[in-house]
């Protein structure tokens, strides 16, 4: 028996690189979906340890809601520029331009379901037959019984009752034309493994994730940032607060958490000490309790 | 640290999500936005606490009926572990979850309800168990409560276990009698059976070694991406991409590349910005090799010592998985890592039931079924037996009408 150190997070590695470069031997246009948060920003390291010194065998996906946090885009510039990879943006104010979504009204509008549209405009646009994206089993039951190839049909829906067994480390990415595959290389990471990931290979993010002052409100019991795309009226009391955010989302539905981690090491006792799990924090899950499983049969990522 | 992956067998009323539930409960891994939907909830325990079975039905058909339709993988993790769940269907209908789940888990844990002993579901899941080649079993006496915490019953029913153990040649069997439902011997032993001497169940979970066991030695690495940057710079480089299945690469090995037969040095092998000396099971790297060999995704790089079968006749257990029956008429095809060739399966040698483990002639293969089958494959495939080698001993089938995959394949033999 050889000896060599291989611990949880490379292994954990050494299958999302694994995944990643059956995706390039398996599709014909793949993209891999770019949102600017922690999940994705680690699929783009993963890529780099999956085909450098080559090229990506796909471009990156942004699907802008136009109501990102300022400090994703700056940090989704500048990280294009530093790998040298194509970046393709699909925007939602696009879509209500076309008059193919309506705004949501009311107190807790948010754009988070409309992205579905320009994320399905965008596939058939670019013919993208794969589409890479950075979520988690850990995150939300539904997504718990999801595979790591996960088939929609030509209207972008995932049918929980007819998933492909998936078995072994053996991934079934045919199709036919029209329908392409989610597919999700991190699936089996949990959110502490994906900071403990992130502070191993001393990964920049964008700085929304560390605390810092803002002008917050309370909405629904949750510390939202104060923005004008987030319809407030006079109840709404604005305040200053130390904040920090744990996913990236629109800055309609991503709620804000007190926090005084300025640093990883801080994050990551934090999180392992917290009592609130990573999607508590976002309000488009409490509608009911399968929320997440409606949203992902319509398409949702 | 490392990763135990294991996956559960039993049926809804073993009390299997409420073990499963409670393994994530006592180990502090349900966070509070998540015990307060567990609280909202309207499924009690008769005496009013929370129903730790919901933490694992995550599909509303499930919280419906109340049973486990799919696979849902779960995650927790202690001082020593990380842990990897797979909870799956016990039910005879959902055979096919039960072998996906399995199929990626170093360790199973069967749960016999105490009141009932070994039943017919014991046996088809212990099967499952011996098919799938997983070399760790661990056999939770559950319900300890409902026979007064016997040990006159806990060792009735491991002294029949034992019986079906040495017939299924499973090796490594830990017994172990709890409460999934009061808690007694999942993360704290309990003073309710000071009879029982061994460990708690997740005390067991976090020490078990399961390198030895399930390493096969055989060195590996089916090609999955040629990487070519063809830039002025780098205008030679060749790099071949993949996942070392099993064994290690070093330096200046031999190796063979097959299907071609093509032989090599290894010349550099690196990841990212490192070039390791060796490449070992479960990394994914990129090999260089000293001679320009023909060589693209679906070949396999293998030490030149120890080559494996190359056939285009195997026999093979199959599980089928697909509501529409085998047609062994019609072609299929046969993904084994990342090589894709057509494939039929020219002869169905027998089926098993597998409540009573009979074998039985057999003209048809429907959901399901598992049985020895002959796989003709239209090219040779570069594989091992699975016993030998798990990761290079399996293979699906796919139907190219739909494209799902209808069967799972485990290879047994090369036919001469």
């Amino acid at each position: 028996m050889s000896t060599y150190n291989f611990d949880y997070l490379d292994e954990l590695e050494a299958e999302a690189i694994h995944i990643l470069r059956e995706v390039a031997g398996q599709f014909e246009k793949p993209a891999l979906l770019f949102s600017g948060g922690k999940d994705s920003i680690t699929l783009v390291r993963l890529a780099e340890k999956a085909f450098r010194p080559g090229k990506f065998p796909f471009p990156l996906v942004h699907i802008d809601t136009g109501h990102n946090f300022q400090e994703t885009i700056d940090y989704r510039d500048k990280m294009i520029k530093r790998i040298g990879e194509k970046l393709i943006v699909g925007s939602v104010q696009e879509s209500i331009d076309q008059g193919k979504v309506v705004e949501q009204k009311g107190k807790n509008a948010s754009r988070n379901a409309l992205q579905t549209v320009t994320l399905l405009d965008t596939i058939a646009k670019y013919e993208f037959d794969a589409c890479i994206g950075g979520a988690r089993r850990d995150e939300e039951k539904a997504r718990a019984k999801e595979r790591i190839f996960s088939v929609r049909d030509e209207f972008g829906q995932w049918d929980p009752k007819r998933q492909r067994p998936e078995l072994w480390n053996i991934y079934n990415g045919k199709i036919h034309k029209g329908e392409n595959v989610r597919i999700f290389p991190i699936s089996n990471w949990t959110e502490l493994d994906v900071w403990n990931y992130i502070r191993r290979e001393n990964i920049e993010l964008p700085s929304i994730y560390f605390a810092h002052e803002r002008e917050v409100i309370t909405r629904n019991g949750q510390l939202m940032a104060a923005s004008p795309f987030l319809n407030m009226d006079d109840e709404d009391v604005v305040f200053r607060k130390q904040v920090r955010f744990r996913t990236v989302g629109d800055m309609s539905c991503t709620a804000a958490v007190e926090s005084e981690a300025t640093l990883i090491d801080d994050i990551i006792s934090e999180i392992s000490e917290s009592k609130i799990s990573e999607r508590g924090a976002r309000m488009d899950d409490k509608v009911s309790e399968a929320a997440m499983e409606d949203r992902k049969k319509g398409g949702y990522f | 640290m490392n990763i135990l992956k294991f996956f559960t067998a039993g049926s809804v009323d073993d009390g299997k999500s409420t073990l499963i539930g409670r393994l994530l409960y006592d180990t502090d891994s349900i966070l509070a936005d998540q015990l307060e939907a567990l609280q909202n909830s309207n499924r009690k325990n008769d005496d009013g606490t929370i129903d730790l079975a919901i933490l694992t039905d995550g599909l509303r058909a499930e919280r419906e009926q109340g049973i486990t339709i799919d696979v849902a993988y779960k995650y927790f993790q202690t001082d020593k572990r990380k842990f990897i769940i797979a909870d799956t269907p016990g039910h005879i209908q959902y055979t096919r979850n039960m072998v996906t789940g399995a199929s990626t888990a170093n360790l199973a844990i069967i749960l016999i309800d105490a009141r009932n002993g070994v039943v017919e579901q014991t046996i088809r899941h212990s099967y499952l168990v011996s098919l799938l080649g997983i070399k760790h079993l661990v056999v939770c006496i559950n319900k300890m409560d409902m026979v007064d915490y016997s040990g006159e019953v806990y060792n009735s029913i491991i002294d029949k276990y034992k019986v079906l153990a040495q017939q299924l040649k499973l090796a490594a069997v830990t017994y172990i009698p709890v409460s999934a439902l009061k808690g007694d011997n999942i993360v704290q032993n309990s003073e309710r059976m000071d009879w029982y001497e061994g460990e708690s169940l997740l005390h067991f979970l976090e020490q078990v070694d399961t390198d030895n066991l399930d390493k096969s030695q055989l060195a590996r690495m089916p090609v999955q991406w040629v990487i070519r940057p063809q830039t002025d710079e780098l205008h030679d480089y060749r790099g071949y991409a993949g996942r070392v299945l099993s064994g290690t690469f070093k330096l200046n090995d031999r190796v063979t590349v097959l299907p071609s037969g093509a032989s090599s040095t290894i010349e550099k092998i690196e990841f990212f910005d490192q070039t390791p000396d060796a490449a070992h099971a479960g990394q994914s790297v990129t090999i260089h090799l000293k001679d320009d060999v023909d060589i693209s995704r679906g070949d396999t790089i293998v030490n030149a010592s120890a080559l494996p079968q190359a056939s285009k006749l195997i026999e093979a257990d199959l599980c089928w998985m697909d509501g529409r029956a085998l047609d062994t008429s019609i072609m299929y095809l046969i993904q084994h890592n990342s090589k894709v060739t057509k494939c039929k399966i020219s002869e169905i040698l027998h089926k098993v039931d597998i409540n009573t483990l009979e074998k039985h002639p057999a003209d048809e293969f429907k959901l399901n079924d598992i049985g020895r089958v002959i796989v003709k494959t239209a090219d040779a495939l570069a594989f091992d037996l699975y016993d030998d080698n798990r990761a290079n001993g399996s293979a699906i089938l796919i139907d190219s009408r739909t494209n799902l995959t209808v069967g799972a394949l485990m290879f047994r033999a090369a036919v001469e």
